[in-house]
């Protein structure tokens, strides 16, 4: 009899694990399930392109179902407990399933609500709904000050609220309006950009087109009222139009099943992506512990990795694989982009923005869809 | 060198990139009690710069910055 591999979690961790899997293991051998709470498989690097017009909902949300191969099961409906001890997941509708092996792939979940004032004082732009009420209000918005802050680490994609100040700078020129609006970015670290040897590239980008930026700026507070933004350091800072990156837990699950750490994420070993103290849990993609970014980049090639290796182990084979840490990141300022690559044994190297790199990102924007989470080619 | 103090909580943060060793240590402190300390081992030489940095901006204490084999454990205390 085969054996059941549950994966919580349908976004692109989850996802592509399920294909992967699919690919490699007969209908004999195993049984695949995903567990998702929607149904609907979001591509979040497009949040910041529907934002500003560039993408629809429809060009980033799908049926999870449409990409899943025939092969793998999906259960819409939200896991309520997992009980590692009897290797059980309980479902909201009362169903409880049995698996020999888990994949926990449930991913981070917002919380505007641990920054005081942030629900009623601030835009973000880290869900389609939110994503939407941001694009209004630029759209609306002709003059003033707009500030750019991070309400809460980790989060995900540590660059998006420096690619989202260079967009919307990029932007405002072409409305003409530049002159007429003033961008402040607030960052968390001692300089612009999280990767220190990629900071001198943006911090030029920032001078160069007038963007103002405050360092050691970890967003305590928001005054809605004063329109005043307060950090963790003691300083405050006034906006007419506040974009905050909202903190971020991890999945309620991992909360009640008492498997995460005190935000919620899963205690991961770094190379075999296995839940520490589990020979048959893993966690992947944004629902870990591990201390690099939480990005659909990281979550794709922890995907392969974990895939390959359940399968492998099934098949009695005995070569495993181990993460090596590897992120590839296209950073884009509205007009060209920056490319990235990196992993635990080699540091991202400095690049120059080019558009050519832009062309990239919006082309893998579409092709997403095809390759990556259907677990072809890359 | 002074005997190295017991963390509450370690992170091994060696040889990431993004968000890097600092935004570890933020993350860490923002979760911990007032008087954890909290240990960051860090292979990336400008967290010897960064944290202390960060750390005497926000009235939190550094206890120690302990040098090993190709990597520093940093230690800080979260006070208030």
């Amino acid at each position: 009899m085969g054996k059941n591999i549950i994966i919580v979690g349908g976004g692109p961790a989850g996802t592509i694990a399920a294909n992967s899997l699919a690919k490699k293991l007969k209908k004999e051998e195993a049984s695949i399930t995903v567990i998702d709470k929607t149904g609907k498989h979001v591509y979040e690097p497009g949040l910041l392109y529907l934002t500003f017009g560039e993408q629809d909902p429809k060009d980033i949300v799908r049926n999870e179902r449409d990409i899943l191969n025939k092969k793998v099961s999906l259960i819409v409906d939200e896991a309520t407990k997992i009980d590692t001890k009897r290797e059980i997941v309980e479902l909201k509708r009362g169903d409880k399933l049995h698996y020999d092996y888990l994949i926990i792939a449930t991913g981070a979940r917002l919380c505007p609500e641990e920054v005081p004032g942030m629900k009623e004082g601030a835009y973000h732009f880290y869900n389609v709904d939110e994503a939407l009420k941001l694009k209004d209000a630029l759209n609306k918005f002709d003059k003033g000050k707009i500030v750019i802050g991070v309400g809460g680490v980790p989060y995900k994609c540590p660059p998006a609220p420096a690619e989202i100040a260079c967009f919307l700078d990029y932007k405002l020129r072409r409305k003409r309006i530049r002159d007429k609006v003033e961008i402040h970015y607030l960052s968390p670290l001692p300089r612009i950009f999280p990767i220190e040897s990629i900071d001198p590239i943006v911090k030029e980008i920032f001078d160069k087109e007038e963007i103002k930026y405050t360092t050691f700026f970890n967003v305590e507070s928001v005054d809605p009222e004063r329109k005043e933004v307060k950090s963790l350091e003691g300083e405050t800072i006034g906006y007419d139009l506040l974009i905050l990156i909202p903190p971020h837990k991890g999945s309620k699950v991992i909360e009640d099943s008492l498997l995460g750490d005190r935000g919620g994420w899963v205690p991961t070993d770094r190379y075999t992506l296995k839940v520490k103290g589990y020979d048959n849990v893993y966690a992947i993609g944004d629902a870990t512990d591990l201390p690099i970014s939480k990005s659909g980049a990281a979550a794709h090639y922890e995907a392969k990795v974990v895939a390959n290796n359940i399968a492998s182990e099934i098949k009695g084979n005995e070569s495993l694989d181990k993460y090596n840490g590897k992120v590839v990141c296209i950073c884009d300022s509205g007009n060209k982009a920056i490319y990235l690559k990196f992993d635990y044994d080699h540091p991202p190297k400095s690049t120059r923005p080019r558009w050519i790199y832009r062309l990239l990102k919006l082309t893998f924007n579409k092709l997403y869809w095809h390759t990556v989470a259907k677990a072809r080619f890359l | 060198m002074s005997e190295e103090p017991k963390v509450d909580r370690l992170i091994d943060a060696r040889n990431t990139f993004c968000p890097g060793p600092l935004m570890e240590l933020i993350r860490a402190i923002r979760e911990a009690k007032v008087g954890e300390i909290i240990g960051v081992l860090s292979s990336d030489t400008g967290s010897k710069r960064d944290i202390p940095l960060w750390v005497s901006k926000t009235g939190h204490k550094l206890i120690g910055i302990y040098e090993k084999k190709g990597y520093a454990e940093i230690v800080v205390q979260k006070m208030r």
